[in-house]
Order: C-alpha cells, then sequence, then structure tokens
C-alpha cells in the first residue's frame, strides 16, 4: 500500500511538470478536436496525431499520446451522442441511449453524464493500474521465449474473434501484418528480407507510414464517398448539469460499468468494446424498467462510458508489463515507444520508473483536463460539427504528410504512407478489417524471434510450447477462442452485435 | 460468383505467393531448429494462400452482386497525391511550399469548391502548420529549398 503511494506520488511529481500538463493539455485538446469528427475513431485520431509527438522527450511525448488517447474516446462520445455517427464501435453503445436523449433536448445531461462517469472510472482504473502493474511485471520478468510466444498468439487469436466480418478474413489480416512487419533487415542473420533492394526498407516499413496510411488515408477516403448530412439536433444543447435525479441514476451504472471495464480491459484483443456492449446488456437486464432503455435512458449513457474508459486504462496493464499491446491503440503506442528507442517489457518498470509512474498518473491527469476541458468547452465542439469536413480534411493530410515525414527525415516514407492508403481503403472494401492486420504488424518480429529463440532452447522440438505450463495454458486458451470464434452459433451472434453497432 | 470474394482472395493469392516465392528463393529458410529468415514469412505466405484459396474456391461458387460505394476518382486520386508531392518537394522546395502543395492538391478532392475557397484554406493550413511545426515544435526543415535558388 505504501508502495502504491509512494509510487503514484513519484509518477505525479514527473507527470506534473508545467511543460508536461501543457502537452497533456494540448493532447487532450487535440485528440477531442479529431476525434470528435465523424467517423474517424480512436485508432484512426492517435494515428494521425503520433507523428507530431515524436519530436518531443520520451516521457512527454507518451504522456500527450495519452491524453490523445483519452481525448480522442470522449471526441467520439460526444459524437455519438450529438450526431449519432459512432466513430468506433466502442462509442456505438453510447450513442444507441445517447442520441434519444439528444433528440428529447437531453444533449447536456448526456455529456456530463458520459464526461463523469468516464472520469469516475478513469480515477478508479488508474489506481487498478498503479496496483496491479508492479506484481504483474514481477511475474513477466519470469517469462521465457514460449510463454511470450503464446502470450502474442493469444493477443492475436482474441484480436481475431472481436474483429467483425469473416474469421478467415482476419486471420489472413493478422498474418499479412506479421509477414509486412518482417520487413527489412533480419535481426540473427543480417539479411535483407522482402526490401525489393530499396535501402530505404532496410530498417522496415516505417511503422507511422503504415498506421496512418491503414487508419488515416483510408478513413479520409471513406469519409469522401459522401457528403456527411449532419443533423440539427446539434443546434440546442442547454442545461448541461444533469439533476439530482440523473445523478442518482448514474451512480450505479458508473460503479458496475468501472469494474466491468477493469476487468475486461486487461485481457488481450480489444476488451474495452467488450466491456461497454456487456455493461450496456447488465443495466438493461437489471433495470426495473428495461423498456427506457434505448429510449433515452442515462443509465445505458453512464454505464457503458464508464465501462469503455476503465477498459481503455486498463489495456494499458499488458502493454506496460508485457510489452504486449491489447489493441490497435496499444499497438500504436508500442510503436511509439520503440521510435524513441524503448523497448517496450517489464523492464521499463524497473529501469525507467520515473517513465512508467509518469505515464500511469498522467493517465488520471488526462481523465481530469478531460472534465475540465470538456464540460466548459461543450459548446466548441458542437460548433466544429459544423465545420466542413473540406476545410478539415486538407488540415489532417498536411498534418499527417509532415509528421510522417519528420519520424525519420526520409521521403520514403511518405510513398509508403500514400500506398497504404490505398491499400487499406481497398482492403475495406473487400471487407477486410485493417485493426488486426496492425497488431500483427506490430507484434510480427517479436513473435518471430520468440518463436526462434524457443525453438533453439528446446533443439527444434515444439512440444516445449505445451510441456511449460503457462505457455500450455496461453496457447490452451488461444486454440479455445479460436474454435468457438468458428462454432456456427456463436459466428451468427458475432454479426448480430456487430449489425447493431453498425 | 461473388465478386467481392474473388478479388478478396486474388489480393490474398498475390501477397501469399509473391512473399511465399521471395522467402524460398531470396533467402535461407533453414530447419524448424535453426531457423533461416525465411523460415516464419514462408509458414505465413502458406497460411495467406490456403486461406486465400479456400475464399476463392466459396466465391466462385456464390452468386453475389458487389456494387462498392467508392470515393470519386478525383477525390481518390487528390488525396492520394498529397503526400507523394510533400515527399517529392519538401527536400527541393523547401517546407513552405511543400506543404501549400499538399494542402493544395488535398483541398481539390472535394467537388464544387469555389477556386477562392481552395485558395484561402491552403493559405491558411500553410501559415498553420509553418507555427505550429516550424515554430512551435521547432521542426528542422528548410523552409524555402535549394530549387528554388536559396
Amino acid at each position: 500500500m505504501m508502495d502504491l503511494i509512494g509510487n503514484l506520488g513519484l509518477g505525479l511529481s514527473a507527470a506534473l511538470t508545467p511543460y508536461n500538463i501543457l502537452f497533456c493539455f494540448v493532447g487532450t485538446l487535440l485528440g477531442t478536436l479529431v476525434g470528435v469528427l465523424p467517423g474517424i475513431g480512436p485508432t484512426a485520431t492517435i494515428a494521425m496525431l503520433l507523428p507530431i509527438t515524436l519530436s518531443l522527450s520520451p516521457e512527454t511525448s507518451l504522456i500527450m499520446l495519452a491524453g490523445i488517447y483519452y481525448g480522442a474516446q470522449y471526441g467520439g462520445s460526444t459524437t455519438a451522442i450529438l450526431i449519432n455517427l459512432p466513430g468506433e464501435s466502442s462509442s456505438a453503445v453510447t450513442a444507441l441511449d445517447g442520441y434519444q436523449m439528444a433528440r428529447q433536448g437531453r444533449a447536456g445531461p448526456a455529456l456530463a453524464a458520459a464526461a463523469l462517469s468516464s472520469f469516475f472510472a478513469g480515477t478508479i482504473a488508474t489506481v487498478v493500474v498503479a496496483a496491479l502493474a508492479p506484481p504483474l511485471t514481477s511475474i513477466a520478468l519470469k517469462f521465457g521465449s514460449p510463454e511470450y510466444f503464446g502470450l502474442m498468439v493469444l493477443g492475436l487469436a482474441a484480436s481475431i474473434v472481436l474483429a467483425r466480418g469473416s474469421v478467415l478474413k482476419t486471420i489472413a489480416m493478422v498474418s499479412m501484418g506479421l509477414v509486412f512487419g518482417l520487413v527489412g533487415t533480419d535481426i540473427n542473420t543480417g539479411a535483407m528480407r522482402f526490401t525489393l533492394g530499396r535501402p530505404e526498407l532496410a530498417d522496415g516499413l516505417n511503422f507511422v507510414a503504415v498506421a496512418v496510411g491503414l487508419f488515416g488515408i483510408a478513413e479520409i477516403l471513406r469519409n469522401l464517398e459522401t457528403t456527411i448530412e449532419r443533423t440539427a439536433v446539434i443546434s440546442r444543447v442547454a442545461g448541461l448539469w444533469p439533476s439530482r435525479a440523473d445523478f442518482k441514476a448514474m451512480i450505479g451504472p458508473a460503479c458496475r460499468g468501472t469494474l466491468l471495464g477493469s476487468a475486461l480491459g486487461v485481457l488481450p484483443g480489444g476488451g474495452a468494446i467488450l466491456a461497454s456492449f456487456a455493461s450496456y446488456a447488465l443495466e438493461k437486464k437489471i433495470s426495473k424498467t428495461p423498456e427506457r432503455f434505448g429510449n433515452g435512458a442515462i443509465e445505458g449513457v453512464a454505464g457503458p462510458e464508464a465501462a469503455n474508459n476503465a477498459g481503455a486504462q486498463t489495456s494499458f496493464i499488458p502493454m506496460l508489463t508485457l510489452g504486449v499491446p491489447a489493441n490497435p491503440v496499444m499497438a500504436l503506442m508500442i510503436g511509439a515507444m520503440i521510435i524513441q528507442g524503448i523497448v517496450p517489457g517489464p523492464q521499463v518498470a524497473t529501469e525507467q520508473p520515473v517513465l512508467f509512474w509518469g505515464l500511469i498518473a498522467s493517465m488520471w491527469i488526462g481523465n481530469l483536463l478531460l472534465v475540465i476541458l470538456n464540460l466548459p468547452l461543450i459548446g466548441l465542439w458542437v460548433k466544429l460539427l459544423t465545420v466542413p469536413y473540406t476545410v478539415l480534411f486538407p488540415a489532417i493530410l498536411a498534418f499527417a504528410s509532415i509528421g510522417v515525414y519528420s519520424v525519420n527525415s526520409n521521403t520514403f516514407d511518405l510513398y509508403v504512407m500514400a500506398a497504404f492508403g490505398v491499400f487499406g481503403y481497398a482492403l475495406s472494401k473487400l471487407d477486410f478489417e485493417p485493426a488486426p492486420m496492425l497488431l500483427g504488424f506490430v507484434l510480427g518480429p517479436l513473435l518471430e524471434e520468440h518463436l526462434r529463440r524457443a525453438m533453439t532452447i528446446s533443439h527444434g522440438d515444439v512440444s516445449v510450447f505445451f510441456t511449460r505450463p503457462i505457455s500450455a495454458g496461453l496457447l490452451t486458451v488461444a486454440l479455445i477462442v479460436l474454435i468457438v470464434a468458428f462454432l456456427p452459433n456463436i459466428a451468427r451472434r458475432r454479426k448480430q452485435i456487430f449489425v447493431e453497432e453498425d | 460468383m461473388d465478386i467481392k470474394n474473388v478479388a478478396a482472395s486474388g489480393t490474398l493469392l498475390a501477397i501469399g505467393i509473391g512473399f511465399g516465392i521471395s522467402s524460398v528463393f531470396t533467402m535461407d529458410v533453414g530447419s524448424a531448429l535453426r531457423m533461416g529468415p525465411g523460415y516464419f514469412p514462408l509458414i505465413l505466405s502458406i497460411v495467406i494462400t490456403v486461406i486465400g484459396i479456400a475464399i476463392g474456391i466459396k466465391a466462385l461458387r456464390d452468386t453475389e452482386v458487389f456494387h462498392p460505394q467508392i470515393a470519386p476518382l478525383r477525390a481518390l486520386a487528390a488525396v492520394i497525391i498529397a503526400p507523394i508531392l510533400f515527399g517529392l518537394t519538401v527536400r527541393g522546395l523547401g517546407f513552405v511550399p511543400a506543404v501549400a502543395l499538399t494542402s493544395l492538391s488535398a483541398a481539390t478532392a472535394a467537388t464544387g469548391q469555389r477556386p477562392l475557397v481552395v485558395l484561402a484554406i491552403t493559405l491558411g493550413i500553410t501559415v498553420f502548420c509553418l507555427g505550429v511545426f516550424y515554430y512551435g515544435l521547432g521542426l528542422p526543415v528548410r523552409l524555402i529549398g535549394p530549387w528554388l535558388g536559396v
């Protein structure tokens, strides 16, 4: 307990420099700014803004990224509530009741409920992260290559199950991501792989360029298909503060949502999305008046928002302790760390405690800033929704181009970004989901490295993965997860869930 | 025939076979004990190819109409050209002209914009980026490049 307080104190003192707070603030602001745009979810937002952070010191840049993440999440909820256009599946649940509240003239309380329950969940989840991270780190230090391999396979398997659409196609996307991740110099032998003779590819495909192309550019192209209709609901946001009755209705769902989110967020593969669905279903089930759900029940906003934010927070746990990303957003975070010269993994906590605890503390600061920033500025975000997309997307493209270039001052990366933009857009038209591919891309080199090492240790005997209890357990779970995804009635239900959110 | 999945299958086959051939012929595959650089990519290529075949066989039997909604060609071209233009000019022309060209290209993507509006958007973005990236973040770039004789 004393350790926990001491560690959080260290983190707070690291994060609470005026400089870091400034960038955390700018991050939340920019994150909200981009995240509030219809159709752009947190992953795309972070991908677009990631390059801007790279010129900062590692601590500040990760703190800013965390700010961007929370801002983007909240921006997505705002759009979901005000114009019923959720940017990512996790805020799709918020749109169900949030938009109905907005239509009944209760947009203010809906937005406040989202902000306050997110903040509540964020505060609790920060403590959960701080409490769980050190013990998990010490377990992780005992992990050998077979265990890491098992863990990554489990993460990829989970991302396959949670992706929408065909399981086969998603497996193909993960494999494609893995193989793209291997482009460049092989670390063991120094051999060039898939570089097509281009010296620029010797260090591999630039992660930022790939991410910005796959998500940013492809997203812009999707948005240019139609002129987005903007509904009139947004003109009236009056009476921000929830009533006393609203508060009473919010507390229970927010607490249960926080619990669900904290638990599910730790799971690899996108637990936060699962958490908001689960929370909505739970609240509807235990409500005395389930018929109000879907017609503007404030519980249907507070619960999922809390679950989502808590899950977003605790999904940092596998990344911080094991260096294994739980979802595409964490994959982006890891990408940023690697560019900054930090090797993600359990050693970060011991070797760079200031960075580690600073990041955890900044999660809470980011959440606090969000409440301070968003409640008074809601009028501004509403206005932003009326700024034409024709002005916004050239700006986003210019930022992204400058940002991608600034990573290595390499013009080749810009061509990679354009190519992956077209590729990502084509893939989405063929019903391939890009998110699992990005996860594969980040994990490719790591997965190969641990596979090779494990096989060398075991003298080429594959059974090493099944004789060590932890890796056997992880791989068994991964296998079960995949088999479940192929079961016909689960497949049907997955389809239903994802149709509902569209 | 299910055109969409035929195309999906084609994409997978092209990538799977392409990377597979490259793994076998340009690198050492090795064995399970001593994995060469080509070992893991070869396994992945085989997975991709097999999935491509499976999707392809099913797609050839199915009948499905495919009318995807695709962004107008003009928008597609303008958005893709924007970063390429930046890459081609940032060294030679310098940061300011490169940003201006990039935003100009992007701004022309939307149809029905008056030229004056496009110019205003371009100017605004250029000034903003100059402020944020050069003066704010101290990006080490030349504002005006050697091609312009500076």
